[in-house]
């Protein structure tokens, strides 16, 4: 009796310690990508100084007189991703308004399902919706100069919008959720109507939930690769004209993989320069998210 | 005080500005709903018109061919088989042991408990190309050297999907109240024998749910693959972990870089395909939770 008590907690060890490190395993990742992104980056940064790098004008590393001034792929980066928030933050800010303050409670249970349903999209499924559908759209019924071409950069922020709002309706509701009823309560006794308990009550109760799901929106869109892809076209371009082409960082480095880099060539390094930019990026912006997000959590739980 | 209450307040502030503002608002907030499913629906059936005709048996049979009508996703059906298997009988069960650890046995005052928390959430929003470099730089080159092999793909998928899994596994593993445990544990079982016993079945639910969400996710991602060799002609199906593939997001994206019309096409009547698998994944997720969310 005793020694199987005794063999039982040895078991009961061993298996802590499996799934210990099955929970450690996450950490080895992190390291992992940090020191794959790091090793060929600090090559690369030894060959081509970070001056250049930040400021250069001209992206062109896989060519024969290789420049590499990573501000074009940036500016498209920003572009694309400004021209998605423009479409996302307002529709997916009033978005879940509608399902938290006004929806029934039946259109509720049917309209958070579909979107949660459609957030699981393909995104190479948009790419193709912004290059065969959007594009020509817009070619066709363009008011104003000179109609966008093939590649441009205004189909693929437009569908990138459209993309994230799934995500940035589905984490701002959860935090106007979160809001109190008293509140709600509070507000209509004195008299204020759905519209000034939305607006002035429940959304600046859950505005740090709120911001965290556009950050964390605008952190999937920086870091999009297939949308831009295939619809933005591969031509690094420094300028915020919304009709030309445009390459970002994250297409930069898809296309950059399919063209099979020597190991230990500039190109192949160049492929974890630009990672551990985009990844800096990201990064940064998780953080301010999760850190939102936790402080709604504590107000209210 | 008086001002407050006095009536020509109120029917000042219930006037016809007020009205008209409470139905703008409305009108704006539905409409944001409305305006995001059509054209979330608007995508779908593109390709549905689109691809419809050009769906047959034949194109799921075909291997991909240079001549656009003659094109098929078998291979890519079976590297995208290959795929999800790898990710199932990798990152599912070390997700939820991790999920079962952070939840049951974690101390959360140590210091590297803590830590292994806060990198999951981050590692939750990592780009997903990242995955591919992070592929690339120690999986396929350098450190382990498999080459562009499915092996490679599937295990760089299933890092990707990992937070996803230990994320939804932790929620279903709190769900289950303590008093469970508890029990067991009065009853005179192990802490190993109460979590394994009466925790999971519990979570069971929750933990297929995040489950059949991550296995989509790898289905439909293409990114990674990018970087790993994925985009190749490839006219035969895998034979084992060290073989070259192909992938269906991949497929897609080969046939959509193309200019013929004709591999648009192909293009959309294999998204249909895509579509169909991940869509009735993720529906037959929700609705798990939904059917079996308990309420204690």
């Amino acid at each position: 009796m005793g020694l199987e008590a005794g063999r039982g907690r040895y078991r009961e060890k061993i298996i802590v310690g499996v799934l210990f490190l099955c929970a450690a395993l996450s950490v080895v990742v992190t390291a992992g990508i940090v020191v794959a992104l790091l090793m060929p980056s600090i090559q690369f940064f030894t060959a081509v100084s970070p001056v250049e790098f930040f400021t250069g004008r001209v992206w062109s590393p896989l060519f024969k007189n290789a420049q590499f001034g990573v501000l074009p792929l940036l500016s498209g980066t920003l572009t694309i991703t400004l021209i998605a928030a423009v479409v996302c933050l307002p529709l997916g800010l009033f978005a879940a308004i509608y399902l938290s303050e006004y929806a029934a409670q039946r259109t509720r249970a049917l309209v958070k399902p579909i979107l949660e349903i459609l957030a699981g999209v393909p995104t190479v499924v948009y790419g193709f919706f912004a290059l065969t559908f959007v594009t020509p759209l817009l070619q066709r019924h363009w008011p104003f100069g000179n109609p966008p071409q093939v590649f441009n950069a205004l189909s693929a922020g437009l569908v990138m919008g459209i993309m994230i709002l799934p995500t940035v309706a589905s984490v701002s509701e959860d935090a106007m959720f979160a809001v109190p009823q008293s509140l709600r309560a509070g507000a209509a006794a004195l008299g204020a109507t759905r519209f000034e308990v939305s607006t002035r009550v429940v959304v600046p109760a859950a505005l740090s939930g709120i911001i965290a799901a556009f950050v964390l929106g605008i952190s999937r869109a920086i870091g999009e690769t297939m949308i831009v892809l295939i619809a933005a076209g591969g031509t690094p371009n420094l300028t915020l004209n919304p009709t030309k082409a445009m390459q970002t960082m994250t297409a930069f480095i898809g296309a950059a993989g399919l063209g099979d880099q020597a190991t230990g060539s500039i190109g192949y390094k160049t492929i974890f320069a630009v990672g551990i930019t985009l990844f800096a990026m990201t990064l940064v912006m998780n953080i301010i998210s999760i850190r939102l997000v936790r402080r709604y959590r504590e107000v209210y739980d | 005080m008086s001002a407050v209450t006095s009536p020509d307040l109120l029917t000042s502030r219930r006037g016809w500005w007020h009205r008209t503002r409470e139905g703008l608002f409305r009108v704006v907030v539905t409409g944001s709903v409305i305006i995001g499913l059509v054209v979330l629906i608007t995508l779908i059936l593109q390709s549905l018109v689109k691809g419809w005709p050009r769906l047959t048996l034949d194109f799921i049979t075909s291997f991909p061919s240079s001549f656009p009508d003659r094109a098929g996703i078998q291979s890519a059906i079976f590297g995208t088989l290959w795929l999800v298997a790898i990710v199932f009988v990798t990152a599912i069960p070390i997700g939820v042991g991790a999920a079962i650890y952070l939840e049951e046995f974690a101390d959360t005052n140590t210091w590297y408990n803590r830590l292994i928390d806060v990198v999951i959430q981050n590692l939750a929003a990592v780009p997903s190309i990242v995955y591919g470099i992070l592929g690339l730089g120690f999986l396929s080159r350098g450190f382990l050297h498999l080459g562009p092999v499915v092996l490679t793909a599937g295990l760089t998928l299933s890092l990707l999907v990992l937070p996803v899994v230990i994320i939804a596994s932790r929620e279903a593993i709190r769900a289950v109240p303590s008093s469970i445990l508890d029990g067991a544990l009065a009853l005179g079982a192990t802490p190993w024998q109460g979590v394994s016993r009466q925790v999971l079945p519990a979570a069971i639910p929750g933990i297929a749910t995040g489950s059949i969400l991550a296995v989509s996710r790898a289905i439909g991602e293409a990114a990674p693959l990018l970087l790993l060799g994925a985009l190749q002609f490839i006219t035969f199906n895998p034979t084992g972990l060290g073989s070259s593939f192909t992938a269906l997001p991949i497929q897609i994206f080969n046939w959509i870089s193309r200019p013929q019309e004709g591999f648009h096409v192909a293009a959309a009547a294999a998204i249909i395909v895509l579509l169909g698998i991940t869509l009735l994944m993720n529906a037959v997720a929700i609705w798990l939770r939904k059917r079996f969310q308990q309420q204690w």
